[in-house]
C-alpha cells in the first residue's frame, strides 16, 4: 500500500512523525524514531521568550555577585566563555539533519516581531525543511479584542513569509472564535499548512497547600474528538495541509483523523508513554487497516468523512449537540 | 626592539601572562590573593592557549598549598618547568617543600602576592610576613614594586632560575600591587625567547628522574656526609646574584626597562636614604622627587633581589654623602633586634665598613610600615624622612632607633607623627573616587573606564578597588588615577577632583565628601529631582559642597536602569555620565568607547543584552542635570554610627571602625591579644533592604519556619505571658498561642527591620496563607522606609520580653525557634544557606558552646571586624568562638574538646577530694549529673553556684583551684564548624583522623559544593557537571561522598540534612549530634551564590535537591544497633522526577548546557544514573547494616564448652 504524501511540499514516505516535542533533544532518540520509520522530525519549539529570558537570567545569575567583595571578585569561570542560545536549539538542528535523511521541521515560538524574524530566519540558515509557527498565546488581557489576537498572527505569519523561502505551517489553538474563517486568512497569508491543535499545560489546582500544580497531563484518544471535528470542517474548504496534533494514540485514531481529513498525523504524548519505536506500531496498524478495508489509496481514505464527504455532515456542526441531549434524556 | 604592547591590567594577571607562558605544569590552591593568578591560568589553558613551546600546559588544583607545592615538585623532577601562586599561610605550607625544591637545586620560580600571615587576627590583606618567613628556605626572592615590575620580575626571575638552578621566589605587595589596575608595556613572546636559556632548559630536563637515565634523589644522609654536602651548592647561591643582573641587562637590551639587583633612586649627593622593598618604594620615590625638586637630597634605594642579598651591591648604590638611612620593613618580627631587611643593611654596612668599602658607618634606624595594606602615603615618607633628619649626624637631637610609621602608637610610642594634610600629587593627575555598592556594577564600570582611557589615550592609569568587610549589602570605594607619566601613588586618592555617590543612602553613613578637593565635581544618583536633591542632602553635606565650592550633578539613574530592564545595574549609566562630566573625551567619542567596551563584553551573550547597554547609554545624558547649590536649607543631621546605649568599647572602638575612621584608632584602643568582645553585630544598624517582611496574624500558623530560615535572626519568634503586652508599642502585633503546651501565652513573630538583608527566604518558607485570597501569607514583602520607625520601637519591645524557659521548650523544630540565636545579623549574603545551620545550634547548645572554625565564609561572616554576631543570652553565656587556620579546624576543635574534658575531670576529682568539708548531697549531685538536657545542665549550673558557696573564702589551694575550674562541672559542646573546602579537601587528614579518635566533638560541614570564600573554586564536593573555576567545562568526577567515608568508621555519628527540604530532620541531627558520645558529623547543604540562582529559590532548590535524589537525608545513629534496629535511616524517599530539572535551574549546571548541549546532557545523564545507584547503595547498605536478632547460644560462655 502506497502511504505516500505531500505536507508543506515536502514529499514524505507516509503521515506518521513525531510532534513537536522534548523527545527530539537527543540525538538518539530522534534516530530511533528514524528507524520507526518517522516520514519526518518536527523539533520541539523554541519559545523567544525562554531563550531571552534565559540570556537574561544565566547573565544575571553569573554576573550578579562580582567585583562585590576582596576575596572573590568573581564566582564562575568568566561568562565569555558561554555560547548563550538560540545557538543551542540551532546547533541541535544541524545535528539532526545530519543524523537522519527525513524531512526535519523546525518548531517556533516569537513574542516579539523581531523576536519571530530573528529566530525564523536563524532556523532556515540552520537548514530546516519547513518552519511551524507555533501560537502559542493565553489571551488573558482584557484590553486585546479577539480581532487583534488574529491580526497580530496574520501580520506575523505575512512577515516571517517575506523573509523565509522554507513552507510555514502555522500551529493553532482550538479557542478562536471563528476558526474557519481565521483558517481562511492564514491561507492567504501564506500558510501552507496547519497544525491543529496545540496542548496548552493545564494548570492543576493542589488544594492542601492551595498552589497552582504545573504537572504536565500528557493525551489520551478522548481529545482526538474536537480535532476530528476542525480536522472535517476545516478541509472541507481549505486547501493547505492538515496536521493533526493530539489524542492520536492508536491506528484506529489515526485513521479516523486522516478520514477527518489530516494530512499527516503528529504524536507525541503515545510515543513518550511506549518509546519511539510505538510510531511503526501506528504505521503498521494503519497500513494493515487499509488493507484489510480493501482501501486503495491514502487518498481514498483521506477526508473522506470531512463535513463535505460525510453522510451525516450535521453531526460535526451544533446538530450533534442537539442530538446527543436528546438521547441522554432518553 | 618589538613594538610595546600595551594593555590594562592588574597585577596578577601581569605575571599570569609572563608564567602561562613559560610553564609546562602549573599546580595551584586557590588563596586571596592570589587565587586570580591560577583561576587565568585555567582559563587560558581551556581556551587553548599555549605557552611559549606552542602546547597548552597543565594546569591542576590541588587539596591544599601543600599538595600543590609537592606536586610542582615532582613535575620538576620529572624534568618539566612548573609555576604555582600562592600567598600567607598557603606559602607557609609550601615551605617544606620549598627546602627540598631548593636542596635539589631546580630551577623553579613561583609567584607569590606576599599577604600577612594570621597571628592575633586573619588578614587578608598584604605586607611581607609570609615571603619574610621563606628567607631561610633557599629560595632566591625577588621582588616587584608596581604592576609594570610584576610583569617583568616574573620573566626575569623565571629566565635566572634555569641559569642559576637556584629555585625564585618572585614576590609583590597582595592587594596593592596584585588587584592595583594599571596600565604596562606587555612582553611579547619573543621577549621571553630572547630571555630564556633553551640550553639551561635541556640541562634541567637532563637531570630529571627517568628511567632511561637513572638516578636516586632525595636520599637519607648521616652526620659523616650532610654538613658537607649541605655546603656543595654554595657556588650556586654565590652566583645567582650575577646571573640576575646578567639577565636584568639582557632584558634592558630587549625591552628598554632597566633595572638591578638593587636600584638607587635620588640625588646623588643625598645625606638621607630609605631603604625598602615593594609598592612602598614608588610613593618613596614620588616623595623624594618632590623634595629634591625643592632643594632636599634625599634617595630612596629599592632593594629587588633580596635573596641571595647583595650586599656588595648595595653598598656600592648607596651615595658615599649619606648620613643617616632608614630601613622600612613591611612585616613584624616581635622579639627581633630589628625586623629583617634592617638586619641584613646593616649586616652588609658594617661589614663594608669593616672591610674598608665604606668609610663610616652612617645612622641606620628601622621601621615598619603597611602592615595588612595599611596606607603608605608620601606624608609618611615625609615623617621617615624628617625623623631621620633628627639624627645626631644631621644635627639633630636624635631619631628613633626603631619606629613605626602609619598608625598612631600611644602605647610604646614608637610611632612618628604624620601630617595629614601633606600631599605631593601634581595637578594633572586626574583624581576620582566612586562610592558604590557590589550590587551595583560600579567596580566594573570603573574597570571598564580605566581600560577605554589607558588603551585609546597615552595617558597613565591607575584603578584601586576597596571593598566591604560584609557580604551583603556590601559598599566599594573605586580610586581612579589618570595621568601624564607613571604613577608612583601606591595608595589611595587623598583627594579627588570627580566624587561619584552611586547610593543615595551613603550620605547618612559615610563621609562622602571627605576626599573631594575644592572646585570638585560631585556625581550623586538621586531619586529626587535636581531642587529636591539639594534640599534633602543632610546639612553637613551641603556646608561642605559650599565650603569646598562642589559642583553637583545627579541622575536618578535606579529609575533609568528599571526602565531599561537592566534592575540595579546602574555601572554604564553612572560610567557614561563621568565620561560626560570629566572632560577626558568629547561626549560622542566616549560615548563610542563605552558601547565598543559593552559589545566587546556582551556580545557572546546576545544582542538583546548589548542593545539594552547601549540604550541606557544613549538615555543616560538627558537624564544628567546640574544641581542648584543656593544656600543651606537642610536641617537633617546623619543619625549617630551607633545606639548611644551601646557599651564604651563599641562606642569608641566599633563605631569608629564602622564609620570607615579605623585608620585613626590608636594602639591603645584595641586589645593586645585579638580578643574580641563578642555580640557587637547588634549595635551596626545596617538597613540594607529595599523590603522586610510584615506579619499578618490572622492568617499565621505559628510554624515558626520564618524563624528558622532567617539567615540573619532577623525574624524572631517568641512565646510569652499576655501579662506581658502592657505597655506594648502601638504597632506592635500579638496573638494568642494556638498549641496546648502553652496555652493562654501569647505569641509574636518580630522581625529586625535594620538587621533584615531583605532575602525573601521567610516569605517563601510561609504556609500561612489567606483562604479566601491564598496570594496574601502571614508574611509578606513590604517596602522597608516606611516601616523601620514603628519596628524599631516593635523590636526593641520584643526582645526585652523574656524568653521561654529553656527546659519547658520541647526539642522538636517549632518550638526550638522559641531558643534564643546566639548568632544573629552577620555579614553574610542576603539569603545565605549556611548561618540557618550555625544559628541553629546556637539556639540548641550556644550557651554552653566553644566553636572551632575552619578559615572560610564563615569565619568571614562569623569573626571579621568590625562587629561580631555570636552573641551572649541574659545570664551573659553565649558560645565561644575560635579560628586557628584553614587546614587544622578538626584538630583544633579536637584539642579544644581536650582541654576541656581534662579540666573537667580535674574538678570532679576535686569535688571528690574536698568532699568531706563539702555538703555530701551536693557532691553526690554534681557528681552523679552527666546527662546534657536542658534541665539536668540548668540543675548542674545551679549546683556549681552552691559549691562556690561553700567553698567560700577557703584558703586551701584545692579549693582555690576548684573555684577557677567549676564552670566546667557543666558539660560543654564543642562544635567544629567549616566549609566543604576544608572538610573535603585540605582539612580531610585531620577530619578524618578526629572521626576516627572517638573524641566527643561534633563537626558541622556547611556544604556549598564549591569554594565560596575565595570565589567559586570547584572543590571534591563540587557535584558532577556543576561549572566552577578549574571545571569552566562541567565537573567530570562526582562529588565525593564525605558522609559514607565517615560512615565506614561505624562509631561515629554521620547525618545528611538539607533544612529547606527536611527541617525537622535537621533539627533532629543536631539534637542526635550533640547527644551522640562520640564524635558527629553533619553535613549539611548550603545553598550559595555560587550556585548562580537567586537566593529566595534557596529552600525550593533544597527540596528538589532532596527529591531528585541529588541529595539524599539520612542519619546514621550507632545508637541504634543496641535497639536492634539499623544505625543508618534514610530520611527521604527514592529519587523521584527527572534531576536534570533541578540542575537547570541553577547557572551552574546551566552555564554548561548553554555553552556546551552535547556535554551537559552527558553529564546530566551520568549525574541521573550516579543519584540512582547512590541511594540503592544507601538502601542496601541501611538493610545490611539491620543487626541479625540475638541468639543466646551464639557465644556461650567458654567453661560451658567443655
Amino acid at each position: 500500500m502506497d502511504l505516500s504524501t505531500t505536507y508543506l511540499g515536502l514529499s514524505l514516505a507516509h503521515p506518521f512523525m513525531p510532534g513537536a516535542s522534548p523527545l527530539v533533544d537527543d540525538l538518539d532518540t530522534v534516530r530511533r524514531l528514524e528507524d520507526a520509520g518517522a516520514s519526518a522530525i518536527v523539533m520541539r519549539s523554541i519559545f523567544e521568550e525562554q531563550v531571552s529570558l534565559a540570556h537574561a537570567r544565566t547573565l544575571h545569575d553569573l554576573e550578579a555577585h562580582t567585583d562585590s567583595y576582596a576575596e572573590a571578585t568573581s564566582f564562575f569561570p568568566k561568562p565569555s566563555e558561554y555560547r548563550l542560545a538560540p545557538d543551542a536549539y540551532l546547533e541541535q538542528l544541524r545535528r539532526i539533519r545530519a543524523a537522519v535523511s527525513v524531512p526535519v521541521i523546525a518548531s517556533l515560538n516569537g513574542v516579539t516581531p523581531t523576536g519571530w524574524l530573528e529566530y525564523a530566519k536563524l532556523i532556515e540558515q540552520a537548514g530546516a525543511h519547513a518552519l511551524e509557527l507555533n501560537v502559542y498565546h493565553v489571551a488573558t488581557d482584557p484590553e486585546e479584542p479577539g480581532t487583534l489576537v488574529e491580526k497580530r498572527t496574520l501580520d506575523i505569519l505575512a512577515s516571517v513569509r517575506a523573509s523565509v523561502t522554507i513552507p510555514i505551517a502555522v500551529k493553532l489553538s482550538p479557542f478562536y472564535s471563528s476558526l474557519s474563517s481565521f483558517a481562511a486568512e492564514l491561507e492567504s497569508s501564506g500558510a501552507a499548512g496547519l497544525v491543529v491543535f496545540n496542548r496548552f499545560y493545564q494548570p492543576d489546582i493542589d488544594i492542601e497547600h492551595l498552589e497552582v500544580a504545573h504537572d504536565l497531563h500528557l493525551s489520551d484518544s478522548s481529545e482526538l474528538l474536537l480535532r476530528l471535528r476542525w480536522l472535517a470542517i476545516l478541509s472541507a474548504k481549505r486547501k493547505l495541509d492538515l496536521a493533526v496534533s493530539g489524542g492520536v494514540h492508536t491506528p484506529t485514531d489515526a485513521v479516523k483523523a486522516l478520514m477527518a481529513g489530516a494530512t499527516t498525523v503528529q504524536m507525541v504524548s503515545a510515543l513518550l508513554r511506549h518509546g519511539p519505536n510505538y510510531l511503526k506500531v501506528v504505521l503498521d496498524g494503519v497500513r494493515h487497516w487499509l488493507v484489510e478495508h480493501e482501501y486503495e489509496s491514502l487518498a481514498q481514505l483521506r477526508g473522506s468523512m470531512n463535513l463535505a464527504r460525510s453522510p451525516n455532515p450535521a453531526a460535526f456542526e451544533r446538530g450533534n449537540y442537539m442530538k446527543l441531549l436528546q438521547s441522554w434524556r432518553a | 626592539m618589538p613594538d610595546a604592547i600595551v594593555r590594562t591590567l592588574d597585577g596578577n594577571q601581569a605575571v599570569t601572562s609572563v608564567a602561562y607562558r613559560l610553564s609546562e605544569v602549573i599546580a595551584i590552591y586557590p588563596i586571596t590573593p592570589s587565587s586570580s593568578m591560577g583561576e587565568e591560568s585555567d582559563e587560558l589553558a581551556s581556551k587553548g592557549t599555549l605557552n611559549l613551546w606552542g602546547m597548552v600546559p597543565t594546569v591542576v588544583e590541588m587539596q591544599s598549598e601543600g599538595g600543590a607545592a609537592g606536586a610542582v615538585h615532582g613535575a620538576l623532577s620529572a624534568g618539566a618547568l612548573a609555576t604555582t601562586f600562592t600567598a600567607s599561610q598557603g606559602l607557609l605550607l609550601m615551605i617544606p617543600n620549598m627546602y627540598k625544591i631548593a636542596g635539589e637545586l631546580t630551577p623553579f620560580c613561583m609567584h607569590v602576592s606576599a599577604r600577612t600571615l594570621a597571628t592575633h587576627a586573619l588578614s587578608i590583606f598584604g605586607d611581607h610576613s609570609d615571603v619574610m618567613a621563606c628567607r631561610q628556605t633557599g629560595f632566591a626572592m625577588l621582588c616587584s614594586n608596581s604592576v609594570q615590575e610584576a610583569h617583568d620580575m616574573a620573566a626575569i626571575a623565571s629566565a635566572s632560575t634555569l641559569r642559576a638552578r637556584v629555585p625564585f621566589l618572585h614576590f609583590f605587595d597582595g592587594f596593592r600591587t596584585s588587584h592595583e589596575v594599571s596600565k604596562i608595556s606587555m612582553l611579547p613572546d619573543e621577549v621571553l625567547r630572547g630571555l630564556v636559556d633553551e640550553t639551561a632548559i635541556a640541562g634541567h630536563r637532563a637531570r630529571s628522574l627517568s628511567p632511561d637515565h637513572p638516578v636516586l634523589r632525595g636520599s637519607a644522609a648521616n652526620p659523616d656526609s650532610f654538613f658537607q654536602a649541605r655546603e656543595a651548592c654554595n657556588g650556586f647561591y654565590a652566583g645567582c646574584p650575577a646571573i640576575v643582573a646578567e639577565t636584568m641587562a639582557r632584558f634592558a637590551e630587549l625591552t628598554g626597562r632597566r633595572y638591578g639587583l638593587v636600584d638607587y633612586e635620588g640625588h646623588p649627593e643625598a645625606d638621607r636614604v630609605i631603604v625598602l622593598m615593594g609598592s612602598g618604594a614608588e610613593v618613596t620615590q614620588e616623595l623624594v622627587e618632590h623634595a629634591n625638586a625643592r632643594g632636599e637630597k634625599l634617595g630612596v634605594l629599592k632593594v629587588r633581589l633580596y635573596r641571595p642579598f647583595p650586599a656588595a651591591e648595595l653598598v656600592a648604590a648607596l651615595p658615599r654623602t649619606v648620613k643617616a638611612i632608614a630601613v622600612l620593613d613591611r612585616t613584624k618580627e616581635p622579639g627581633a633586634v630589628g625586623e629583617p631587611l634592617y638586619q641584613d643593611v646593616r649586616t652588609a654596612l658594617s661589614e663594608a665598613v669593616e672591610e674598608g668599602a665604606l668609610a663610616s658607618m652612617p645612622r641606620m634606624i628601622g621601621g615598619r610600615y603597611g602592615l595588612s595594606s595599611k596606607e603608605f602615603t608620601a606624608a609618611m615618607v615625609r615623617a621617615v624622612y624628617d625623623e631621620l633628619a633628627k639624627a645626631p649626624e644631621l644635627g639633630g637631637a636624635g631619631a628613633k632607633r626603631r619606629f613605626t610609621v602609619g598608625i598612631v602608637d600611644d602605647v610604646t610610642h614608637l610611632s612618628l607623627s604624620v601630617d595629614p594634610r601633606f600631599e605631593v600629587e601634581p595637578d594633572d593627575v586626574v583624581r576620582c573616587v566612586f562610592y558604590g555598592l557590589g550590587a551595583d556594577g560600579t567596580v566594573g564600570a570603573n574597570k571598564s573606564s580605566i581600560k577605554i582611557i589607558g588603551e585609546e589615550t597615552d595617558r597613565y592609569v591607575q584603578g584601586y578597588f576597596v571593598y566591604d568587610s560584609k557580604k551583603s549589602g556590601a559598599i566599594t570605594i573605586s580610586h581612579l588615577r589618570f595621568g601624564p607619566r607613571p604613577i608612583r601613588s601606591s595608595y589611595l586618592v587623598k583627594s579627588a577632583s570627580f566624587v561619584a555617590v552611586h547610593q543615595w543612602g551613603f550620605f547618612d553613613r559615610y563621609d562622602v565628601l571627605e576626599l573631594a578637593r575644592e572646585g570638585a565635581t560631585l556625581l550623586v544618583s538621586s531619586p529626587h529631582t535636581p531642587e529636591e536633591t539639594w534640599n534633602a542632602l543632610p546639612r553637613a553635606i551641603q556646608e561642605e559642597v559650599l565650603h569646598k565650592k562642589i559642583q553637583v550633578y545627579t541622575i536618578d539613574a535606579n529609575a533609568v536602569a528599571r526602565a531599561a530592564g537592566m534592575g540595579s545595574r546602574i555601572n554604564t549609566i553612572m560610567q557614561t555620565c563621568f565620561f560626560a562630566l570629566s572632560g577626558i573625551f568629547e561626549r560622542e567619542e566616549a560615548i563610542g568607547y563605552i558601547k565598543r567596551s559593552i559589545e566587546k563584553t556582551y556580545r557572546l551573550k546576545g544582542a538583546e543584552v548589548v542593545q539594552k547597554n547601549f540604550a541606557v547609554v544613549d538615555a543616560a545624558l538627558s537624564h544628567l542635570h546640574r544641581v542648584p547649590t543656593p544656600g543651606l536649607t537642610s536641617e537633617r543631621t546623619t543619625p549617630p554610627v551607633v545606639s548611644p546605649k551601646a557599651p564604651d568599647f563599641v562606642q569608641r572602638v566599633t563605631a569608629a571602625m564602622l564609620a570607615g575612621k579605623g585608620d585613626a584608632l590608636p594602639v591603645s584602643a584595641f586589645p593586645v591579644d585579638g580578643t574580641w568582645p563578642t555580640g557587637t553585630a547588634k549595635w551596626e544598624k545596617r538597613a540594607i533592604a529595599d523590603s522586610i517582611p510584615t506579619w499578618d496574624e490572622k492568617v499565621c500558623i505559628q510554624c515558626n519556619k520564618c524563624a528558622m530560615v532567617c539567615p540573619h535572626a532577623a525574624v524572631r519568634v517568641k512565646v510569652y505571658d499576655q501579662a506581658q503586652l502592657e505597655g506594648r508599642p502601638e504597632t506592635f502585633k500579638s496573638m494568642a498561642y494556638k498549641g496546648t503546651e502553652w496555652k493562654g501565652s501569647a505569641y509574636t513573630v518580630q522581625v529586625a527591620p535594620e538587621d533584615c538583608t531583605g532575602c525573601g527566604l521567610c516569605v517563601e518558607v510561609c504556609p500561612g496563607k489567606d483562604k479566601a485570597n491564598p496570594r496574601h501569607k502571614s508574611l509578606e514583602m513590604v517596602p522597608m522606609r516606611p516601616l523601620v520607625a514603628g519596628e524599631r520601637v516593635n523590636l526593641d519591645f520584643f526582645l526585652n520580653l523574656p524568653e521561654a524557659p529553656r527546659a519547658k521548650v520541647k526539642l522538636d523544630l517549632k518550638e526550638s525557634q522559641f531558643f534564643e540565636p546566639l548568632f544573629e545579623y552577620s555579614g553574610a549574603c542576603s539569603g545565605c544557606g549556611e548561618t540557618p545551620y550555625i544559628k541553629l545550634v546556637t539556639q540548641l547548645f550556644g550557651d554552653r558552646t566553644i566553636i572551632a572554625n575552619a578559615t572560610g565564609c564563615s569565619s568571614i561572616y562569623g569573626g571579621n571586624l568590625p562587629t561580631t554576631p555570636y552573641t551572649t543570652n541574659r545570664d551573659g553565656r553565649g558560645p565561644a568562638w575560635g579560628n586557628s587556620l584553614f587546614e587544622d579546624n578538626a584538630e583544633f576543635g579536637l584539642g579544644i574538646r581536650l582541654g576541656v574534658d581534662q579540666q573537667a575531670k580535674e574538678a570532679r576529682e576535686l569535688v571528690r577530694v574536698l568532699a568531706g568539708s563539702l555538703p555530701e548531697a551536693l557532691v553526690t549531685e554534681i557528681l552523679a549529673s552527666t546527662a546534657r538536657d536542658e534541665a539536668t545542665v540548668a540543675a548542674q549550673r545551679e549546683r556549681v553556684v552552691a559549691l562556690r558557696a561553700a567553698l567560700g573564702a577557703a584558703t586551701d589551694p584545692r579549693a582555690r583551684r576548684l573555684d577557677i575550674l567549676a564552670d566546667y562541672l557543666v558539660p560543654k559542646a564543642v562544635w567544629i564548624v567549616g566549609g566543604d573546602g576544608w572538610a573535603y579537601d585540605i582539612g580531610y587528614g585531620g577530619l578524618d583522623h578526629v572521626l576516627a579518635s572517638g573524641a566527643n566533638v561534633n563537626i558541622l560541614v556547611l556544604d556549598t559544593e564549591v569554594y565560596s570564600n575565595t570565589g567559586g573554586q570547584q572543590s571534591k564536593a563540587t557535584p558532577l557537571g556543576a561549572a566552577a573555576k578549574f571545571a569552566a567545562r562541567g565537573k567530570a568526577t562526582p562529588k565525593k561522598d564525605l558522609a559514607l567515608l565517615a560512615l565506614t568508621y561505624g562509631n561515629v555519628y554521620v547525618a545528611r540534612v538539607a533544612f529547606g527540604a527536611k527541617d525537622a530532620q535537621t533539627v533532629n541531627a543536631l539534637l542526635e549530634a550533640e547527644s551522640f558520645d562520640g564524635p558527629s558529623i553533619v553535613i549539611a547543604y548550603s545553598h550559595c551564590i555560587a550556585h548562580g540562582y537567586d537566593l529566595v529559590h534557596g529552600l525550593s532548590q533544597q527540596k528538589k535537591a532532596v527529591e531528585t535524589g541529588y541529595w539524599p537525608l539520612f542519619r546514621f545513629d550507632p545508637r541504634r544497633t543496641d535497639e536492634g534496629e539499623s544505625a543508618l535511616k534514610l530520611d527521604s524517599p527514592a529519587p523521584k522526577g527527572k534531576l536534570v530539572d533541578h540542575l537547570r535551574a541553577e547557572s551552574r549546571f546551566r552555564a554548561i548546557e548553554l555553552e556546551d548541549p552535547d556535554r551537559f546532557q552527558h553529564l546530566a545523564s551520568e549525574a541521573q544514573a550516579h543519584v540512582i545507584t547512590q541511594y540503592a547503595l544507601y538502601e542496601s547498605l541501611a538493610h545490611a547494616m539491620t543487626p541479625a536478632p540475638k541468639t543466646p547460644d551464639a557465644a556461650p560462655p567458654a567453661s560451658t564448652k567443655a
